[in-house]
């Protein structure tokens, strides 16, 4: 097998090596467009993991419930009725839908998205306040900085505790001051600092400036009874979040005799759609760069191409001696085209180690993710693997276009005495 | 060793027709060194090239050591060449990045010659042209007498039937071309056969037989009493 002619490929090694300069420039192009592919996709990569790692905290397969105001009038009842859930909601939905994995009721002082002044030595903050179970860290997980979250023990004794966001930290505390285990006081009622929570640039569905009490002690202290005020639900791994949707909305819209069609009562956040949202966004982006490193290959292919072409030009006289001490043609061809390949070959993997250098610079730079999505920029193996093999594939078709030309430089013209 | 018969080339320039050689007829023998001489358009480099299988004939015979050389594809001219005929050229045609050595060396790559055995049998041709020192230097290192003392070992290492010397004193002094005039005539005292094409009348001279090409034809075809280039180096 000629592929494996050890005189052959020392024959191509040693024209390329006696010609280091010729050789260089010739890869110049596929060491370049190497470094863009690999810069691009890596990239791209970065980005796509940068954005799972913003959602890392959220449940992805996961939706928000809560009560609005009718738009329908229904069983004698007007429309513009608000509706209210009541915590017993919770369970009725967890026995009646088996998909829903996690179910966190919730409850918030003031109206959604309003806020309360929380007093502590003199200092104000206007943050909101929720009445949480511990489950809800399954569904929106939370950085803590200091201490603990909620937990279930917490809700049996409805302890008067809280976990406050860095922000409401930094208004209700001295700088460096230690705040596990001071007091602060919402609407009259007193509660103890178990843990602070910082915002970590994921989807922050709470804010930073919150406080999150334990629902039973939110109950009794701020005498709301059975109300809840909405409820985030995780769904199992392989169920639709909007199958699971219209069942919660089906339920609801039963025992609150709300009017089958009307979609305002009840208001829902499907949080899939976000994530299927950017998935499709990153995937895109890869493509993308996949398709504009590819031609970036191909022109530096058609880059080596054009320089053998010119080297055939310049190697006339070479080439004519070679025939003329007997090199059929198919030895000169698969010399030029082999040359080529090699020197793909080669380029591309300088290219490569230089891009994956560069690229693992920008990961100790940027690598981390805290200021923008991008996280462990790299590309797989199959990449480099479609990558590679597009690229030696594309330059035996190249090559073999110098490889023709130095076949048809006929011996006689070659040795011309000019 | 080589008979032609009635050998016409012409070749196109654009319309017109130039006719090159108009019916060569010419026997060479086993261990012959002739001189091919003629003014220059003469076709004593054509009838060289069809001799060499660089170039084909319109029409006439070739038969080189009992083989009909006729309609060769490019493959199996590139075989012959290289199983029946070493070259010469008068720009030696060294390639220019590979040492002496390796360029004596080269024909028998193509001959798949194992690499050892290539490589002693380069360095054994260098030492009868007296470079055995000078093989590992590149052409650009070696003097015009040197280079194309490196290009009859070449010619020489694939142990061809003819040598084929295309003005191979041309671009060198008097001196050192009797020195390559000593080393052809030495290599013919071994029984190889040689043809040279010069325009020199000395170097003819220091050939056994002088043929003489003038419009295409031969018009002379001498035996001559050779003068040694010994003498004069």
């Amino acid at each position: 097998m000629w592929l494996f002619d050890k005189d052959m490929w020392f024959e191509i090694f040693h024209t390329l090596g006696k010609n280091m300069f010729r050789t260089f420039l010739t890869m110049l192009g596929v060491i370049f467009a190497m470094i863009i592919l690999v810069l691009l996709l890596g990239s791209a990569n970065g980005m796509s993991n940068g954005f799972n790692k913003i959602f890392a905290g959220t449940a992805s397969n996961s939706l928000f419930v809560w009560g609005q105001s009718t738009s329908e009038p229904y069983k004698g009842f007007e429309r513009g009725r608000r509706i209210r859930y009541k915590l017993e909601d919770a369970d009725i939905l967890k026995r009646q839908i088996p998909e829903i994995q996690v179910l966190a009721p919730r409850i918030e002082l003031a109206s959604h998205r309003g806020t309360v002044t929380v007093y502590r030595n003199g200092q104000t903050s206007g943050s909101a306040v929720y009445g949480d179970y511990p489950e809800i860290d399954d569904i929106t997980k939370k950085k803590l900085v200091e201490g603990r979250f909620l937990n279930q023990t917490d809700i049996d004794h409805s302890k008067k505790v809280c976990v406050i966001g860095e922000e409401t930290y930094k208004l209700l505390f001295e700088k460096g001051e230690k705040a596990i285990g001071k007091e602060i006081r919402i609407n009259g009622v007193y509660f103890t600092v178990v843990g602070i929570y910082k915002p970590n640039n994921n989807i922050n569905i709470d804010g930073e400036n919150a406080v999150f009490i334990p629902f039973s002690t939110f109950q009794v202290a701020f005498n709301s009874g059975d109300r809840m005020g909405w409820m985030a639900i995780a769904v199992e791994e392989n169920t639709p979040v909007p199958f699971v949707e219209s069942q919660i909305k089906t339920i609801l819209k039963a025992k609150y005799d709300i009017h089958p069609d009307d979609d305002r009562a009840i208001g829902s956040f499907d949080m899939s759609e976000i994530f299927n949202n950017i998935s499709a966004f990153t995937t895109v982006l890869q493509g993308f760069s996949f398709f504009v490193g590819i031609f970036t290959l191909l022109a530096g292919v058609i880059a080596i191409s054009n320089i053998l072409l010119i080297t055939v030009k310049e190697r006339t006289q070479e080439i004519g001696v070679r025939r003329a001490l007997g090199a059929t043609p198919v030895i000169v061809k698969r010399q030029i085209v082999l040359e080529a390949i090699v020197l793909t070959a080669f380029a591309g993997l300088v290219g490569f180690a230089v891009a994956v250098g560069i690229l693992s610079i920008m990961n100790s730079m940027w690598g981390s993710g805290d200021d923008f999505p991008f996280v462990q920029p790299m590309i797989s193996i199959p990449q480099f693997v479609i990558s590679f093999v597009l690229m030696v594939g594309l330059s035996v078709l190249i090559g073999l276009l110098p490889a023709n030309r130095a076949v048809k430089i006929k011996p006689i013209d070659a040795l011309r005495e000019e | 060793m080589i008979e032609i018969k009635d050998l016409h080339k012409s070749y196109k320039m654009g319309s017109n027709s130039l006719h090159v050689l108009k019916g060569i007829n010419f026997k060479v023998e086993e261990g012959e060194l002739v001189a091919i001489m003629g003014s220059s358009g003469s076709g004593k480099s054509t009838l060289l090239n069809i001799l060499g299988m660089l170039d084909g004939a319109d029409s006439g015979e070739y038969t080189l050591d009992g083989v009909p050389i006729k309609n060769l594809s490019e493959t199996k001219a590139a075989q012959y060449r290289n199983k029946f005929l070493g070259f010469i050229f008068q720009s030696f045609n060294l390639i220019n990045y590979k040492s002496a050595a390796e360029n004596v060396a080269l024909p028998l790559y193509y001959q798949k010659v194992p690499r050892k055995e290539r490589q002693e049998k380069a360095m054994q041709y260098l030492e009868r042209v007296g470079l055995k020192p000078w093989a590992g230097h590149l052409p650009s290192e070696l003097s015009g007498g040197q280079k194309q003392r490196v290009a009859i070992a070449r010619a020489m290492a694939a142990e061809p039937k003819v040598l084929l010397a295309d003005e191979p004193t041309g671009a060198l002094d008097s001196k050192t071309s009797y020195e390559v005039m000593d080393l052809i005539q030495k290599i013919n005292d071994e029984g190889n056969t040689i043809l040279v094409v010069t325009h020199e009348e000395d170097i003819a001279h220091m050939c056994k037989r002088i043929v003489h090409l003038k419009d295409g034809l031969i018009v002379e075809d001498k035996k001559v009493e050779q003068v040694r280039a010994e003498q004069y180096v």
